[in-house]
């Protein structure tokens, strides 16, 4: 090269950044480590607590009473097949991972994706950033959670959490901006406050919006776990990674059907909460 | 209206500008300059320029105007959901533009309940509870509420229906559960945005009738947007005339036909039907002549002759109608020598109020083409009206 244009050490600073992070704030993330690692032992505990007939009892009358039964008998054949395949317990670690990434997700998304809706400026702020997180290769995300979490469960919650929690912005930000215009004149006509006009008015017409943000982020939250095995989070993606490297495609394929159930099931469960709340 | 009347809110050099240097555009706009050009120079839209008028206390006020002629505009500034650029609103002492976001929301509660266009029903609330909206934020306790909102739906016809979705209802009802919601929150303005526009013309009728009725019982000062003069003219008791975001006419409804301001006002109200706007009062003519009960054959048989009349209308001495003769039963007395009339005064006519429609009395006139006899409330005879004068009048008003 002719001229000689230093190479922008993007890299580099980043990498300061997050050593400066992980040195600084050790106590901070080994805090938070340890009270997810609590919660995720906790429901994991829970979960392998209960006999395997009987949760599965209680899911398929859970799918039954919310979706129909069809999704009701659905739930005991596929959840039989994973019984039957020896992959109960890592598909209970699986499910555990999912739940609680979703629930630290929805938890911050929900406040973020009202701000979002009610501030012009807040908005366009968020947006790009939700383009950012969305758009990076989930398995970068994998890299920064280990020096700060160290292998295994909570780095995979960590970097689940930030690739899930897009939709869930983005869709209630966009169901409290679909609330028709003359109720929300309505709403000030009569004199409510913010607070009235956003938990009487905009979060309740906007729930169908947020619950398919919710459901999305669910879908994302559930491959990304599975992803989350190459920093040693356990699971079906274990599996499905040890298969990888001891080249036994049966057992991969046996673990990746699991994922499919468990997939679907969580999804139909999701779109028929959302119905049911509609009608 | 020459008496002074209590006024409910004062609007005093009202503008409202859209865009971001209304500074710039109301200068242009003192220099004479109208919304087009305002709008070519600086990109901003004038809404509303310099509007001074009084809401009356109890009155019904209609404010007309065609699309952008700045209604919609006016009457969301009226309770600030559209800020004002300059000018004020004051109701009871309380300028509204410049009251403080805690003190305008408490203004609101108190003084503003508003009618929509397309009803703006929460579609999550039962008629019930979206009856009772203004009341829940309000902070009202759920028994006094629950009463409240039972009692306003009543009043539009809806008891039995508190715990129906609005999406189960069709729109006339659904408007009714606006008003009601509107009703129950007991403001002492309603405001109503082309609150009728969305209905069919049939039901909208009804709606404009109940309106009226319940106006009547309550005497709450109401403002209704309207772009159809029909309309405006049936239920105003006072019309604003809007064009461009400037006022053009303020008046009663015979007012503005009567006299219209401007070419303006005069294209709007060429489509109106004037039989149904002119009344009884406009084509009758004063009694030239009546009978007394106590005059004899003869003296009635002259009165009819001096005025050349086929029949006389008999009134007693406070001027309240009796009955009516006619020429021929007259004369046939005179010759039998009847000394009195009582036998010849019959009831073969119609008498209306003054504020019989035109176009009512036209299936009135009886064959024997006897005059319709105009009385007020106590039966006093205030004029005639003959067919000639009520197409007369017609012709004369669809002649302006």
């Amino acid at each position: 090269m002719a001229t000689e244009i230093p190479r922008i050490e993007l890299g580099d600073w980043i990498e300061s950044g997050l050593n400066y992070l992980t040195s600084n704030y050790s106590g901070v993330t080994r805090g938070i480590s340890a009270v997810t690692q609590t919660g995720i032992n906790g429901l994991n505990d829970l979960l392998m607590w209960i006999p395997e007939w009987g949760l599965m009892a209680m899911i398929a009358l859970l799918c039954w009473r919310v979706a129909g039964i069809r999704l009701g008998i659905g739930a005991v054949l596929g959840l039989a097949l994973i019984w039957n395949l020896d992959l109960w317990d890592p598909m209970i670690e699986t499910l555990t991972l999912v739940v609680i990434a979703t629930l630290v997700a929805v938890v911050v998304a929900i406040p973020v994706g009202i701000a979002a809706a009610l501030s012009e400026r807040l908005y366009r702020v968020i947006m790009p950033i939700l383009d950012f997180m969305q758009t990076m290769p989930a398995f970068v995300y994998l890299i920064p959670a280990i020096p700060f979490f160290g292998i295994g469960s909570v780095s995979a919650i960590f970097a689940t959490v930030i690739f899930s929690m897009p939709p869930a912005i983005r869709f209630t930000t966009l169901g409290i901006r679909q609330v028709p215009t003359d109720l929300i004149e309505a709403a000030d006509a009569f004199g409510s406050t913010t607070t009235q006009k956003l938990f009487k008015v905009q979060l309740p017409l906007s729930l169908p919006t947020v619950m398919a943000g919710i459901n999305q982020t669910i879908m994302l939250a559930l491959s990304m776990v599975v992803i989350a095995a190459m920093i040693g989070a356990d699971g079906l993606g274990n599996e499905v990674w040890r298969a990888i490297q001891r080249l036994r495609p049966g057992d991969g394929f046996e673990a990746g059907i699991a994922v499919v159930i468990l997939a679907m099931l969580l999804d139909r469960l999701t779109q028929s909460f959302r119905k049911t709340r509609k009608s | 209206m020459s008496e002074k009347r209590p006024v409910k809110i004062q609007v005093r050099g009202l503008s409202k500008v859209f865009g971001n240097q209304p500074k710039k555009a109301l200068e242009l706009r003192d220099q004479g300059q109208k919304r087009p050009e305002i709008l070519e120079q600086t990109g901003q839209t004038l809404g509303l320029s310099n509007i001074d008028f009084d809401v009356y206390e109890g009155e019904l006020l209609v404010i007309m105007g065609l699309s952008g002629s700045g209604k919609s505009t006016l009457i969301r500034c009226l309770n600030r959901l559209i800020d004002t650029t300059e000018g004020d609103i004051i109701i009871d002492g309380e300028n509204i533009p410049t009251l403080s976001t805690k003190e305008l929301l408490e203004c609101r509660r108190r003084h503003f309940s508003m009618v929509f266009q397309n009803f703006a029903l929460f579609p999550h609330r039962t008629v019930q509870q979206n009856t009772e909206y203004g009341l829940e934020i309000r902070g009202v306790d759920k028994a006094e509420r629950t009463e409240t909102a039972r009692n306003s739906l009543k009043q539009v016809g809806l008891d039995g229906w508190e715990d129906a979705m609005p999406s189960q209802l069709s729109g006339g009802m659904q408007q009714r559960v606006g008003l009601a919601r509107a009703l129950a929150n007991d403001s002492s303005v309603l405001l109503m945005d082309e609150a009728f526009s969305a209905l069919d013309p049939l039901i909208r009728k009804d709606m404009q009738q109940e309106l009226l009725e319940l106006q009547h019982r309550m005497k709450k000062t109401t403002v209704f947007i309207t772009h159809d003069l029909d309309e405006a003219l049936n239920i105003g008791d006072r019309i604003i005339l809007l064009k461009d975001g400037e006022i053009v006419q303020i008046g009663t409804p015979e007012e503005i036909l009567t006299s219209p301001a401007d070419e303006y006002v005069e294209r709007f109200i060429e489509g109106v039907d004037m039989s149904r706007i002119l009344t009884a009062r406009h084509a009758m003519r004063p009694v030239r002549a009546t009978a007394r009960e106590d005059d004899g054959p003869r003296t009635a048989l002259r009165k009819m002759s001096e005025n050349g009349l086929d029949s006389i209308y008999v009134t007693s001495r406070d001027r309240k109608l009796i009955g009516l003769i006619d020429a021929d039963s007259a004369d046939k007395a005179v010759k039998e020598g009847q000394q009195s009339i009582d036998s010849l005064i019959h009831q073969d006519f119609r008498s209306v109020s003054p504020d019989e429609p035109l176009h009512n009395l036209f299936a009135m006139f009886s064959d024997k083409g006897f005059p319709i006899a105009v009385v007020d409330e106590e039966r006093r005879l205030l004029g005639v009206v003959v067919k000639g004068a009520v197409l007369a009048e017609l012709a004369e008003a669809g002649d302006n």
